[in-house]
């Protein structure tokens, strides 16, 4: 049922961890649904995210979403960060089964969650987060 | 080389054994007649469907025929449920059956609930997933026409109180139905010393063929067909024979019964191999369903902070084969609804494992089950955020 891409990524995740002292921190998703995201990111004074890690609580392509979500930002700057959809992550692994399509919204928007994150903290304002409700995606996002 | 494979997901299936495939041949390539027809290929096909029902019939210490052969386990439900409360309506129009039943009985009362006017009772279970015969007791009123009840539950193995039930339902003259799928072929059961007037049983889950299941009527019992048509089965379910099922079913029936008492010791002893090996080993555990009152091939276990889909494929990917009671296994968005009645957080019902043993285990299986798991069961807790909340907050 599963892409080669999403398998290999599931048994080699790229990026496990957390940052200690991370610029940025975002969790999304809530035990109910069976599915949670939390991402750190290290940003530098010219915004070019260079690191990125991430824990998740889910299925296989819960973690293979976020998996692959981490290394397609990891060195872009903030602004191109923003730019990726879920249809990137679902193209990058290969598709994903319907019902699965939720885990890379779910990955869309942990990257969004942890640069909302960095963006209070350091007083900056991004248009691409305008719409962005950081405590509806703690909520259901099938 | 080929990968080292083991089959714990026995409740979802068996593999046939060779002696019920062997016989099962020759009623598809030599022996192949229609056992309504009066010739000889019909009469030598007849007489292999009469001799599977006995051999049914022994095991459950009941008559012949008192066996109907169906097309499986979900159409036997359907058809003492449905059967029963269109035939006999008179009696009154309230089900009583619990939160645990499979599909194939709630979605069956839900149906002549919603479509019939029927009314129904669903009992709540305790956290082992045990029902309260005082409920029971007080959930009968004088509508009360069918009690259903499973004997014991696919996902969690508990073994419900069925003779205790099947008195009440005696005593208050109440038809009592009973989903026994799990427990045929893995217990010993008399449907006279248990007060069973129904129930339902499957081939595929004792080595037997699929396709093919059983339903038990006790004499009396009056059920409207499910199956209209020809005159099998005593007319009461149309269709020609699935001769080859039929026998396969009879001879899997037969073997699962020889020696029953020793295959249930040793199953049990591993079960509970199993069982200890992870409880003791692996801290933030849960053991769903009865601790004794158990199938003897059950282990379901909740590892806390995972989910049981990656959990799945990860045992896979070292050649185990389980099944769990996550949402991401069922296409749907709630866990198992079995473990939810258990009063289990939808997190907990997310990290559900099932494992279930058979005749093919090996004890050898078993520690290679025990050594895979926690490291597996480790190298998830590091991927989760969960974990991560309560190691934080031990440190």
């Amino acid at each position: 049922m599963y892409t080669e891409i999403v398998m290999e990524h599931f048994t080699n995740p790229r990026n496990v961890g957390e940052i200690k002292d991370a610029d940025g921190v975002g969790q999304v998703g809530n035990p109910k649904c069976g599915d949670i995201m939390k991402m750190y990111f290290k940003i530098d004074e010219n915004e070019v995210i260079t690191d990125v890690k991430f824990k998740t609580f889910g299925c296989g392509s819960a973690i293979a979403s976020s998996s692959i979500a981490t290394e397609l930002i990891k060195g872009k700057t903030v602004k191109e960060a923003l730019q990726i959809s879920n249809k990137k992550v679902v193209e990058e692994l290969g598709g994903l089964p319907a019902v699965k399509i939720h885990c890379s919204v779910l990955a869309e928007q942990a990257i969004k969650s942890t640069i909302y994150d960095y963006a209070q903290k350091n007083n900056k304002h991004y248009e691409e987060l305008e719409d962005f409700d950081p405590e509806a995606a703690q909520e259901d996002h099938h | 080389m080929m990968k080292k494979r083991v089959y714990m997901d026995y409740s979802a299936t068996t593999p046939m054994k060779e002696e019920v495939l062997e016989e099962m041949m020759q009623f598809m390539k030599t022996e192949y007649g229609n056992p309504s027809s009066l010739h000889s290929y019909g009469r030598e096909s007849k007489n292999a469907v009469d001799t599977a029902r006995d051999r049914i019939a022994e095991t459950l210490n009941a008559k012949s025929k008192e066996i109907y052969f169906t097309a499986g386990g979900s159409e036997s439900d359907n058809w003492a449920i449905k059967g029963y409360a269109f035939a006999n309506k008179d009696k009154g129009n309230h089900i009583i059956t619990s939160k645990i039943e499979h599909h194939g009985v709630l979605y069956t009362v839900e149906y002549l609930v919603k479509e019939h006017g029927f009314t129904a009772t669903y009992l709540d279970v305790d956290a082992d997933g045990l029902i309260d015969l005082e409920d029971l007791k007080n959930a009968i009123t004088e509508d009360t026409m069918l009690i259903t009840i499973m004997f014991a539950n696919n996902e969690i193995g508990t073994i419900q109180p069925i003779k205790e039930i099947g008195a009440i339902a005696k005593e208050r003259k109440i038809a009592f139905h009973t989903d026994g799928v799990q427990a045929y072929g893995n217990l010993k059961l008399d449907v006279d010393e248990l007060n069973i007037d129904m129930m339902s049983m499957s081939a595929h889950k004792l080595h037997g063929p699929k396709g093919i299941g059983a339903l038990y009527i006790r004499p009396g019992i009056r059920l409207h067909n499910l199956i209209h048509g020809g005159a099998q089965e005593r007319k009461k379910r149309a269709g020609t024979e699935n001769v080859p099922g039929i026998v396969g079913f009879g001879k899997a029936a037969e073997l699962a019964h020889e020696n029953l008492e020793e295959r249930i010791q040793e199953k049990t002893r591993l079960r509970d191999k199993m069982i200890d090996g992870i409880l003791e080993n692996v801290p933030y555990t849960i053991l769903n369903g009865h601790r004794t009152k158990r199938l003897p091939n059950n282990f379901n276990i909740s590892f806390r902070f995972i989910e049981g889909e990656s959990l799945l494929l990860s045992l896979d990917m070292v050649g185990i084969a389980g099944s769990s009671g996550s949402a991401c296994t069922s296409g749907s968005l709630d866990p198992s609804h079995v473990l939810l009645s258990l009063g289990l957080t939808h997190e907990v019902a997310h990290g559900s494992l099932r494992l279930t043993i058979g005749a093919y285990n090996t004890e050898e299986e078993v520690d290679y089950v025990l050594e895979q798991l926690p490291p597996i069961v480790e190298r998830l807790r590091k991927m989760s955020p969960l974990y991560e909340e309560i190691e934080g907050g031990n440190q």
